[in-house]
């Protein structure tokens, strides 16, 4: 009997049990089929910008440039007169399109933060800009040009947009050495060029380590010409703080003017304009550490995002493998050491993890190592490339490397750049010839020898790729609002190759610019001049006063600096060059706090209606506090590795970046939904007509 | 900073010159050298329209001595450190740099003497050749430069 009952009991048990499994996987299966529904749903209700939106002339890739300009609207030059355009930023774009515009006959308004145009940040690039020519005979060609950018980029970038950046950056070099640029030459008297990161050919026109500096001059004096004669009046030390945009006569708003901030008398002004162009650089300072100028802030890109444009792809930063390492918590900024040191530096950190410890504990220095105890891991890992594989692959690299432990300085976060072989080859003279203000930087910063001591690099963030949505003639989705240079998200896709920053800014304002603003004014010449008295204005600075006085009255406890360091570490450990879902959650969470910390807590001494850096920096940290969480809610959307984006979850077996082209062959663009909403997803799709998808191969 | 010992006093003090009036602590205002720009530091094409980069061969040692020149910052330490308050170590690395390569050549006495002119008139002193200025220049750029100017300068003042 007994038996029977535990037969019975045994079976209903495993009856029950049969019967909860199948219930939860039908209630799996449910989960599953609802999770399904509402991507769909999501997929179904994510608005798309099609090319005619972006308004991708159609045509052949190598005629869509050419057929634009055919047909683009011009204003006549009487018109022109009676145009203003406000132009935001001095640096290669804003300059070159300040400049460009007047010569035009335009009247221009040019704004910067820096005491003088020439201050602008573009001036610190060093290494070169990338053009076409095909001067060395090695095979270059637009088409070589456009594909080399392209597939930098990780296929993430435009096709047109970047093809017509290839067409024009001939011209620039031609405009470039009109204006009196010094760029290198050969004893025969003609250009000299050097090879960059993600190219086979040496296509890269250069002066000295000081290229962006030289180029950035050849805008400033193309400017200075232009703000003798009067055409262009340039307001120094004016910060942009918000954008103002007035209805037409069909209810459209168009940009209509700024409101800019003094900075030496703290007084807040408004300046009316019939269309408004921002380069206003990018957001790599939301890190706090980065090589970036201290100025250079993303406040204008969020005031034309709280205005209706587009965020796009806020995740893609890049991290330059090679940067001075950072040395204590003291450090206000980085330095960036050109990439072009790897036409002739060698990557290295020991084989021995012994070694690296007493490299670390400063026991030993990099000559010590022999030889063989070397390991040069780029051109292990990639030898087709070796030390010039791109920016991304050569930073993830060497975090590779220094994760493993074999990290060569006292905080086991460096590899070596070793000149040695170079020395050898090619005779200390000529390296210093190369690179010698380099050297000397190195030294002055660090106090050793590079030539006796291989320099030690890491790195750090350098540059954003991501920016202001932007169409096919540089506009925003704001009527009458453009935004050039590095400040949009244009041309470089997920990652950007060496010499191709200088490229792009100098691209926008000499030659895209200038022509695509004139499809829009060309509407415009009918109408008049407006008072800066019209309520749109007076509201716009009343937002402007009512934030200033925000930020004034909180009188907390810390300083601006102390949370944007803290700002920037969180970036660093769960949005920098490894990212995971979990992290990235995490990091949203800790930037949330963050913000209730700077809002509740900050401390700005001295007055708002005078000089006072304190609130200028509380302003810009305001904004880099929501780039910061846009940048960590789009690498949290984008579930695949690209370019500057790495998600440690897409990987291939050996480390490298997996593309999950079949989901995000898109540009991702946010829009803004209120203060404290999240935003809403638009997708521009990227469907490739000229070019094949290929997994990016350094390797042979 | 790595020289100095602990206890070593480091004296630190605003631009001294009269062209660059102190806006707040150690804040001036250099926008004279921007007008000293804005009057001739420049070679005068409009964007388009230019020759092949190519089409202009220019020896290596001129490019090269061009280069030198253009490597000024626009800092203002040269007229900071002269006891004249002069800018000719700025003014010269400009005209140097263009008179030197043959784009700039073409306005290069309309230039020399634009620059100097506004120079002058913004209220930065004579150059008496005490070699304050390049011996503070942070770029290193030479006296040879000032010789030049004078050079341009008076040839130009002669052509009139």
């Amino acid at each position: 009997m007994a038996k029977k009952e535990e037969i019975m009991e045994a079976a209903k048990e495993t009856a029950k049990k049969v019967a909860t499994k199948v219930a939860q996987k039908a209630v799996d299966v449910a989960e599953a089929a609802l999770d399904a529904a509402a991507e769909v749903v999501k997929e179904a209700t994510t608005p798309i910008i099609t090319p005619e939106m972006a308004k991708i002339p159609a045509g052949p890739l190598e005629l869509k440039w050419t057929n634009y300009k055919n047909h683009q609207k011009l204003v006549n030059p009487a018109n022109k007169r009676r145009l203003d355009v406000i132009v935001v930023g001095t640096g290669l774009a804003g300059a070159s399109a300040a400049a460009s515009l007047a010569e035009m006959g335009f009247n221009v308004l040019n704004f910067c933060i820096q005491d003088s145009p020439r201050r602008a940040h573009s001036i610190a690039a060093q290494g070169g800009i990338n053009a076409a020519k095909n001067y060395q005979n090695d095979g270059d060609s637009v088409y070589r040009l456009y594909y080399d950018t392209i597939k930098g980029g990780d296929y993430r970038a435009r096709e047109a947009n970047v093809y017509r950046l290839a067409e024009v950056s001939n011209n620039i070099i031609d405009q470039c050495v009109a204006q009196g640029v010094p760029f290198a030459r050969e004893y025969g008297g003609l250009l000299d060029n050097r090879s960059f990161g993600g190219a086979q050919v040496s296509r890269t026109f250069y002066a000295k380590g000081q290229t962006g500096q030289q180029l950035l001059l050849g805008a400033y004096s193309a400017l200075s010409r232009q703000i003798g004669k009067g055409k262009v009046k340039m307001y120094t030390r004016y910060e942009m703080l918000d954008i103002v945009l007035v209805a037409d006569e069909n209810g459209e708003k168009r940009a209509r003017g700024i409101i800019a901030r003094n900075l030496v008398t703290g007084r807040i002004e408004r300046f009316f304009a019939h269309a408004v162009v921002v380069g206003s650089g990018g957001y790599g300072n939301t890190f706090f550490l980065s090589t970036n100028a201290m100025a250079s802030n993303g406040s204008a890109a969020m005031q034309m995002y709280r205005h209706g444009a587009l965020f796009a792809n806020p995740c893609y930063a890049q991290i330059h493998p090679t940067c001075i390492p950072k040395h204590g918590d003291f450090q206000s900024k980085l330095t960036l050491m050109s990439e072009s040191l790897r036409n002739d530096g060698r990557i290295w950190v020991p084989k021995k993890l012994e070694d690296a410890k007493r490299l670390q504990a400063g026991e030993i220095k990099g000559r010590d190592i022999p030889e063989e105890d070397r390991d040069y891991y780029l051109e292990r890992r990639y030898p087709a490339f070796g030390n010039l594989v791109p920016r991304d692959v050569a930073s993830r690299a060497a975090k590779e490397r220094c994760d493993k432990g074999y990290g060569v300085n006292n905080t086991g976060l460096a590899v070596f750049l070793d000149f040695s072989d170079a020395i050898q080859r090619l005779g200390k003279d000529v390296v210093a010839q190369k690179y010698g203000n380099l050297f000397q930087m190195y030294e002055k910063i660090v106090d050793e020898n590079p030539y006796e001591n291989p320099m030690m690099i890491f790195p750090a963030i350098h540059y954003t790729m991501g920016g202001i949505w932007v169409d096919y003639e540089l506009q925003t989705t704001v009527k009458g609002l453009f935004c050039i240079g590095e400040a949009n998200f244009s041309d470089h896709g997920a990652n950007r190759l060496g010499a191709s920053a200088l490229m792009q800014g100098l691209a926008d304002g000499y030659f895209v610019l200038p022509y695509t603003i004139q499809n829009y004014l060309s509407d415009q010449i009918g109408v008049p001049r407006m008072s800066t008295d019209l309520p749109e204005f007076a509201e716009a600075e009343k937002a402007v006063q009512d934030k200033i006085d925000k930020l004034m009255a909180i009188q907390g406890k810390r300083s601006v600096d102390s949370i944007h360091k803290e700002l920037g570490l969180i970036m660093w450990d769960f949005v920098g060059m490894g990212r995971t879902a979990e992290g990235l959650k995490e990091g949203i969470k800790k930037i949330d706090a963050i913000k209730k910390e700077f809002w509740t807590n900050v401390y700005i001494p001295g007055e708002a209606n005078s000089l006072n850096n304190e609130l200028e920096k509380a302003l810009r940290l305001a904004d880099f506090i929501e780039i910061g969480r846009l940048m960590a809610v789009d690498a949290l959307h984008r579930e695949e590795s690209c370019g500057g984006h790495f998600r440690e979850e897409y990987q291939t077996p050996e480390g490298e970046a997996l593309r999950q082209d079949d989901k995000f062959a898109y540009v991702g663009c946010w829009k803004y939904m209120g203060e404290d909403a999240e935003p809403q997803l638009i997708k521009e799709p990227l469907d490739y007509e000229f070019t094949e998808r290929k997994t990016r191969n350094y390797k042979n | 900073m790595r020289k100095f010992k602990d206890g070593e006093t480091i004296t630190v003090e605003p631009w001294r010159s009269r062209a660059f009036p102190v806006i707040k602590d150690l804040m001036v205002d250099r926008g004279a050298y921007d007008k000293i720009m804005q009057a001739g530091g420049f070679v005068s094409v409009n964007t388009g329209g230019v020759p092949d980069a190519n089409a202009i061969p220019i020896p290596k040692p001129v490019a090269d001595e061009a280069m030198d020149a253009a490597s000024c910052i626009g800092c203002g330490a040269c007229a900071a450190a002269c006891k004249n308050g002069s800018a000719m170590l700025f003014v010269s690395a400009k005209v140097s740099q263009l008179a030197l390569l043959p784009q700039g050549k073409i306005e290069a006495a309309a230039r020399a003497k634009a620059m100097v002119a506004k120079m002058d008139e913004l209220g930065f002193g004579n150059c008496t050749n005490t070699g304050a200025c390049a011996a503070e220049c942070p770029k290193s750029v030479s006296l040879a430069n000032i010789a030049r100017l004078n050079r341009e300068f008076l040839s130009a003042k002669f052509k009139d």
